[in-house]
């Protein structure tokens, strides 16, 4: 038997493995026992309901979602009313993602979300769609550091911030959400990116802008969660193309202690159980009693340099 | 990309959770006529579990220059579940369509469903006007049949450029179907005409639901018309989707409410919709 119970924080789950905001709906209730899962987290909401972006919304690579949604939501009564509730009929963590125009409303929609059924916050300080430039909270340490505060100050929730890959200097922005007394870090969100149709010389996006996801983000925020991992001492939650149990080890290596799966769960909807059951697996080959035990765990094996390989010659 | 464990998970097991991701066999994926193909899978859960006017979403497989990313969603055309099989009628357009084009039988395709709001016959109802072009014939095709095994009669009117593209049309019948065909070729597909043949059955025979998909002018026209004589009406849909379960928001399209025009998902909250809430495209 392995020990798949991790902790985040305040946080206690049963394994690691949970969807990221905005790849996972009620509908999948028809499709798994969404009681195997770590935890749950909700699609992001807004303090003011919103449509969304105009079409269209997507664009596909070989291995990447270029998507520009815009957060379409109900606002936090109807959150709180409908959808918070309709989970808690399933046992994992529920946790809420917010999002916010300014610090104050941060720490506004935190308030009108800390109700009974919701476990935790998921401030999502960077999601790149909300205006059309792309800016966003994450991208500066201080305006982070301000809304996780604003934040902290008006619930008694665990929070995680969720970082973004654009953000030049990922590890001040992750220390800046420490120091504002965030719980545990998701890293990270989509990266902004954008498609050009050269025949109508258009935008692909009716956003212009929007948020690049799937496995090919990999490799990028793998590093991230890396870099960001030592440079902070409160839990790390891996989020960037992961799709196989691989994928999933790969990050907990690297430091990340929980991972969320995205995209995949729009092409293999109950991807998330057959990366448990791989972890798991995983696990019992090597002889790992406890999946928490993987945190961190990479050998950080460098190649050896031209120099040394001439002096052992 | 390998993108799953190959073991199946703990936890979706088919008689617990009535939508699924499954690998069928391919049994016939053929051409019929220019551009169309029928593909034919051995899908016994799904075709338990379908119903008219729900769709599958596809995994199409990478092949060459061919790399979808995302799943298709596809309408069925015929829910066998006697056979346990479930039939597909696509046409070759992109990349989805044309990795799809490369099965063979004995091949198998990862597929998930059934998804979406099927069509709704409402008890009393006794006749049924399908009205349909082109690949739209597919989608309507189980409604016919969900009538006839309930009893009601249904008249389906097929517009196509020309008569070998009616592919629908022995199959429409052989469920007891009565048919009418319009075609571009002998002049006789306008939507005036259809019009006038909409108004012969409705003020001769009585209809009790329109039902309508494939085309922009004839779904305005039927709108028109439903309002008119105020009969129900249902259109089948259709637009890129991401999930196809409702979850990322992708396949919205713009719809009419009291509150006016609100974004709707095709995925879920279709792809069959009230006519009337329908924007012509």
């Amino acid at each position: 038997m392995v020990d798949m119970s991790v902790q985040i924080g305040r946080t206690k789950l049963a394994n690691p493995v949970m969807p990221g905001s905005g790849t996972f709906g009620e509908g999948l209730d028809a499709v798994m026992d969404l009681n195997r899962l770590g935890a749950i987290v909700a699609k992001t909401i807004t303090p003011e309901p919103r449509e969304g972006s105009p079409l269209p919304r997507v664009v596909e690579y070989k291995d990447a979602f270029l998507g520009a949604i815009g957060i379409p939501n109900k606002g936090p009564d109807y959150f709180v009313r409908e959808i918070a509730s309709f989970y808690r009929q399933f046992s994992p963590p529920f946790v809420a993602s917010i999002s916010a125009p300014t610090a104050e409303a941060f720490g506004k929609i935190a308030a009108d979300v800390s109700k009974p059924g919701i476990d935790v916050i998921e401030a999502n300080i960077s999601c790149p769609n909300l205006e059309r430039d792309g800016k966003a909270f994450a991208m500066d340490p201080d305006a982070t550091e301000k809304a996780i505060r604003s934040i902290m100050a008006n619930t008694d929730l665990p929070v995680w911030a969720k970082l973004s890959p654009n953000a030049g200097d990922a590890p001040a922005v992750a220390q800046a959400a420490e120091a504002g007394g965030a719980d545990a870090l998701t890293v990270a969100n989509a990266m902004v990116g954008m498609a050009i149709d050269a025949e109508t010389m258009r935008p692909r996006l009716g956003n212009i802008t929007g948020g690049m996801t799937g496995p090919a983000t990999k490799p990028v925020i793998l590093f991230m969660a890396y870099q960001v991992s030592r440079s902070v001492s409160i839990p790390i939650i891996g989020c960037g193309g992961i799709s196989t149990a691989e994928d999933a080890i790969e990050y907990m290596l690297a430091g990340a202690s929980a991972i969320q799966a995205g995209t995949i769960n729009f092409i293999h909807p109950a991807a998330m159980l057959g990366i448990i059951d791989g972890i798991e697996a995983y696990c019992r080959r090597k002889g790992i009693a406890r999946v928490s035990e993987l945190t961190g765990a990479l050998d950080d094996h460098e190649g050896m340099k031209l120099e040394q390989l001439a002096s052992t010659a | 990309m390998q993108v799953v464990d190959k073991e199946p998970a703990s936890g979706t097991s088919l008689e617990r959770y009535p939508v699924a991701e499954t690998i069928c066999p391919v049994l016939k994926n053929e051409p019929v006529n220019d551009g169309y193909y029928h593909l034919v899978l051995d899908a016994a859960h799904g075709a338990a579990m379908a119903k008219a006017g729900q769709f599958f979403h596809l995994l199409c497989p990478a092949t060459g220059d061919f790399t979808p990313f995302l799943r298709r969603p596809m309408s069925i055309y015929r829910i066998d579940r006697a056979q346990g099989r479930l039939e597909f009628l696509y046409k070759m357009v992109g990349a989805g369509t044309k990795a799809l084009a490369t099965l063979k039988p004995g091949d198998g395709l990862d597929i998930f469903g059934p998804l979406g709001q099927g069509f709704k016959l409402d008890e009393g109802w006794k006749h049924v006007l399908m009205v349909a072009r082109g690949v739209g014939l597919a989608t309507l095709a189980p409604l016919a049949e969900m009538a006839a095994e309930r009893g009601v009669r249904v008249t389906a009117i097929l517009s196509a450029r020309s008569p070998e593209y009616m592919m629908s049309e022995d199959y429409l019948r052989s469920v007891g179907a009565e048919v009418v065909t319009v075609t571009d070729a002998d002049g006789t597909s306008s939507v005036e005409d259809v019009e006038r043949i909409v108004r012969t059955i409705v003020e001769t025979e009585g209809v009790d639901l329109f039902a309508t998909c494939g085309s922009n002018r004839l779904l305005t026209m039927l709108q028109r018309l439903a309002r008119e004589y105020g009969i129900p009406g249902q259109v089948a849909l259709e637009q890129l989707m991401g999930c196809g379960i409702g979850m990322c928001f992708v396949c919205v399209l713009p719809f009419r409410t009291p509150d006016g025009l609100e974004y709707k998902r095709v995925c879920k909250d279709g792809p069959v919709f009230p006519i009337e809430e329908a924007l012509s495209w």
